[in-house]
């Protein structure tokens, strides 16, 4: 187990330098100049060298990119371009918002999801299951930036129980912060949930063919306990891959439900710094965002071992 | 479900009337639709700086008011001599920045000293090219003299780009702006919000508002349900085009379509063949359709225009029936010119949807009369380098916001690539001429010229969509310069 965890975590290590070397390249082919973009069309050629000069665009790339990754290696992930603050605080701020989020929507999905999914397998065929997973493919196929707006107007223009879009900060209270992600939140855990349930569902139903289980049930065992105990714990590894992959989504992939509360998360920032070409704020987000995956890989591996003892022991 | 409504409903009646009985509102959410990258007014071109910051927070010693006018500001008033080539400014007493720190003539000095140093990063420093010497007489008196006359100097000195910063502060201003406006900075929670609050310490006539946040709103659907919601009470620009009528029938809300300082354009690259050819111009300007293309720009509202000049302004003339919408006469033109089976050019669009929109609009106007138009989409940033920076473009579709600036015509090596010396005489001549009537007279002259020669396809002025609380008052309806300015806008109760 522990020569399993060291050899990923190394491995994870080189993707690390890996996606540095190309993220940073990637940014430097993207036209736009981000000097231009800040002084705009009446600048002049003076002004702009001078500003240029001092956002350190004018040192050879090599140079920029060694400073950077040994900035990083000490923590400092530089300053940004446009705000001009670190860029490390820039994304302490937007995490706070981001992960609270994320957490929020995977706990919902999850609470939604499992049941429902070991419901549907438990009747395969009947209407409950045809019923259930009909409400699965429309949650799937409906676009969560409509759903999200459906939301808004039921609880925030309507009952206006919560606002609307926004986030007060947490200095407004914990309940402000946490009521200003929950329509978020739920517009994000819906269409996860509905994947997850259906994944949940084929896993069990596979379970559940096997001898196992049969034996399990010809021994007398009541339907309900070799249900949760013996079908689930076997059928929950698509369920925990499919899981790890939806965090790292809601993450940073959630740009557009961002702006449709107008929410000050990862997404947003990584949007706003990409159209003004602030490249040392995506580079150092996408960077925290890659270590964030890997991260999460190497626990969701981890999960696997504790679900199935066997990979204990696999070297 | 309706029971628990008019109970909420009811609830929050009574809570409103239990406030509404104390006292008018003194707090006022803005949506504005792009965050600031920071918060210094004269080291960005980004209006979103100046659309929080400008008059309510930082103030010049001139500013521009409503209508375009030149109002005094920290300056009182000011004496220009005979040969227009030296300005006196009288400037406020009792004026103290936000920080506690007083403000005079060495603060006046510093600013402009700095906004045209060599190492200046102000985007606008063109505006303070003519000055030659600033002088601090007094501490109340601050002369400027200039290189040459300039009849918009004191316009110019309006400019949020020219605002009066003090050097204790200025390094600073990016992240906690020290000015000296009725408004004081509060907080700026990124990504969301930016907060002011009302300056107890204010030299002039206070604001009624004690607190104006500027609550950042990108998207357009997300616009509406704010407003309804009752989250945000005022957006200046509102982003959402087709969902208006949403809101401009219902009584709760103000829907005002007022002007901007937007010449919105499809530019030309006046040095490329074959738009370097007149008549290719000519022929281009009456297969455009000004009418249609405002109805297809995303909003349907805008005033059509013939020239590079705002229907705002006193000088304005209405050049449209200069080429008027032709169809047949263009493609004659186009075959006099050579292309009897017209030729084809690519259309660079940036962003905002009257260039997305309104791009689809003009192509299919010029593909009626032969042009076949590639649309090619491209961000800001790409816009900013292949068509500004390196003119590598055709044809493009830009509103040119900065308040009248006519005189990018008579620049060398501007994106347009025109070259008129008949044209930059005039602009020379507006820049000796103090006199307003001379002054209009230049303006219009200059508005033909490039009228006539094509330049670029003029179509429409941008409008200011403003939508806002009907109880609000006092809220700009045009935008004669890129600012929310909240000194006279209030509750009424």
């Amino acid at each position: 187990m522990l020569a399993f965890l060291a050899k990923r975590i190394a491995i994870g290590l080189v993707t690390l330098v890996v996606a540095s070397a190309v993220v940073f390249l990637v940014l430097e082919i993207v036209p736009g100049d981000p000097a231009l973009l800040m002084l705009g069309m009446n600048a002049q050629p003076e002004a702009l060298a001078a500003l240029r000069e001092e956002m350190g665009l004018n040192q050879p790339v090599l140079l920029r990119y060694f400073g950077w990754i040994a900035g990083m290696a000490l923590g400092d992930f530089g300053n940004s371009y446009t705000y001009s603050s670190p860029v490390l605080e820039l994304i302490g701020e937007r995490v706070l918002v981001s992960l609270p989020l994320a957490l929020i929507s995977l706990f919902l999905s999850t609470a939604i999801a499992l049941p429902v999914g070991i419901f549907a397998a438990s009747r395969r065929g009947k209407p409950a299951d045809t019923i259930s997973m009909g409400a699965a493919q429309i949650g799937v196929a409906i676009p969560n930036f409509w759903f999200a707006l459906i939301l808004i107007y039921l609880f925030a223009v309507w009952l206006r129980l919560v606002p609307a879009g926004g986030f007060p900060g947490w200095d407004a209270g914990l309940w402000a912060g946490f009521k200003a992600l929950l329509l978020p939140a739920i517009a994000l855990a819906l269409p996860q949930a509905a994947i997850l349930a259906r994944v949940t569902r084929s896993a069990m139903l596979e379970v559940l063919g096997e001898d196992y289980i049969r034996t399990a049930r010809a021994k007398g065992m009541p339907r309900r306990i070799v249900l949760w105990h013996h079908a689930l714990r076997n059928a929950l590894i698509p369920v925990l891959t499919i899981l790890g992959l939806q965090f790292a989504f809601l993450l940073a992939g959630t740009i557009i439900i961002e702006n449709v509360f107008y929410l000050p998360g990862l997404g947003r920032l990584i949007f706003q710094a990409i159209t003004q070409r602030d490249l040392i704020v995506v580079e150092g987000v996408v960077m925290l965002l890659v270590a964030t995956v890997i991260a999460v890989n190497i626990l969701v591996d981890i999960g696997y071992a504790i679900v199935d003892p066997r990979l204990r022991t696999r070297r | 479900m309706n029971t628990i409504k008019s109970i909420i409903g009811g609830a929050t009646l009574l809570l409103a009337a239990g406030t509404a009985a104390l006292a008018a509102r003194t707090d006022l959410v803005i949506g504005v639709v792009l965050e600031p990258p920071h918060l210094d007014p004269t080291a960005s071109a980004a209006a979103a700086i100046d659309e929080i910051l400008y008059a309510n927070l930082f103030q010049g010693l001139t500013r521009i008011g409503r209508n375009g006018e030149v109002l005094p500001a920290l300056a009182e008033s000011w004496e220009v001599s005979d040969d227009g080539k030296t300005y006196t400014f009288k400037l406020r007493s009792g004026v103290t920045f936000h920080d506690g720190t007083t403000f005079d003539a060495e603060d006046v000095k510093f600013t402009l000293d700095r906004a045209r140093a060599e190492n200046s990063t102000n985007a606008q420093k063109q505006l303070f090219a003519a000055i030659d010497t600033v002088e601090v007489i007094d501490p109340q008196t601050i002369r400027i003299m200039l290189s040459a006359p300039q009849g918009s100097f004191l316009y110019n000195l309006g400019w949020g780009d020219a605002v009066i910063v003090a050097p204790e502060s200025a390094e600073t201003n990016k992240e906690k702006p020290i000015g000296t406006g009725p408004f004081k900075f509060d907080k700026w929670a990124k990504g969301s919000s930016v907060t002011l609050v009302k300056n107890p310490d204010y030299w002039g006539e206070p604001v009624a508002l004690e607190k104006a946040e500027f609550r950042v709103v990108p998207d357009a659907a997300a616009a509406i349900p704010a407003l309804l919601s009752g989250d945000v009470q005022a957006f200046p620009q509102m982003p959402a085009g087709d969902a208006l009528s949403q809101i401009e029938n219902d009584p709760r809300f103000v829907v005002a379509i007022g002007a901007t300082e937007g010449e919105t354009i499809l530019s030309t690259n006046n040095g490329k063949e074959p738009f370097n050819n007149i008549k290719v111009r000519q022929a281009i300007a009456h297969a455009l359709n000004r009418e249609e293309i405002i109805a297809g720009n995303g909003s349907g509202y805008g005033t059509p225009i013939g020239s590079h000049f705002s229907p705002a302004n006193e000088a304005y003339v209405d050049l449209t029936g200069t080429y008027p919408y032709d169809p047949a006469k263009a493609k004659a033109l186009l075959a006099e010119a050579g292309y009897p089976d017209g030729f084809k050019a690519t259309l660079k669009l940036p962003p905002p949807a009257y260039a997305r929109d309104g791009g689809q609009v003009v192509a299919s106007q010029l593909r009626q009369v032969g042009i076949e138009l590639e649309i090619i989409p491209v961000e800001w940033a790409q816009w900013l380098e292949q068509v500004f920076k390196n003119k590598d473009y055709d044809l493009t579709i830009v509103s040119h916001t900065e308040p009248n600036d006519i005189n990018i015509y008579a620049r060398d090596d501007y994106y347009f690539n025109y070259k008129n010396p008949a044209f930059k005489e005039v602009m020379n001549a507006l820049d000796a001429t103090a006199e307003p009537e001379k002054r209009i007279e230049l303006y219009q002259t200059a508005q033909k010229i490039i009228a006539e020669d094509a330049v670029n396809g003029f179509m429409f002025q941008l409008p200011k969509i403003g939508v806002w609380d009907a109880k609000l008052q006092g809220m700009w309806e045009n935008s004669p310069i890129q600012a929310n300015d909240l000194t006279g806008v209030k509750w009424s109760d």
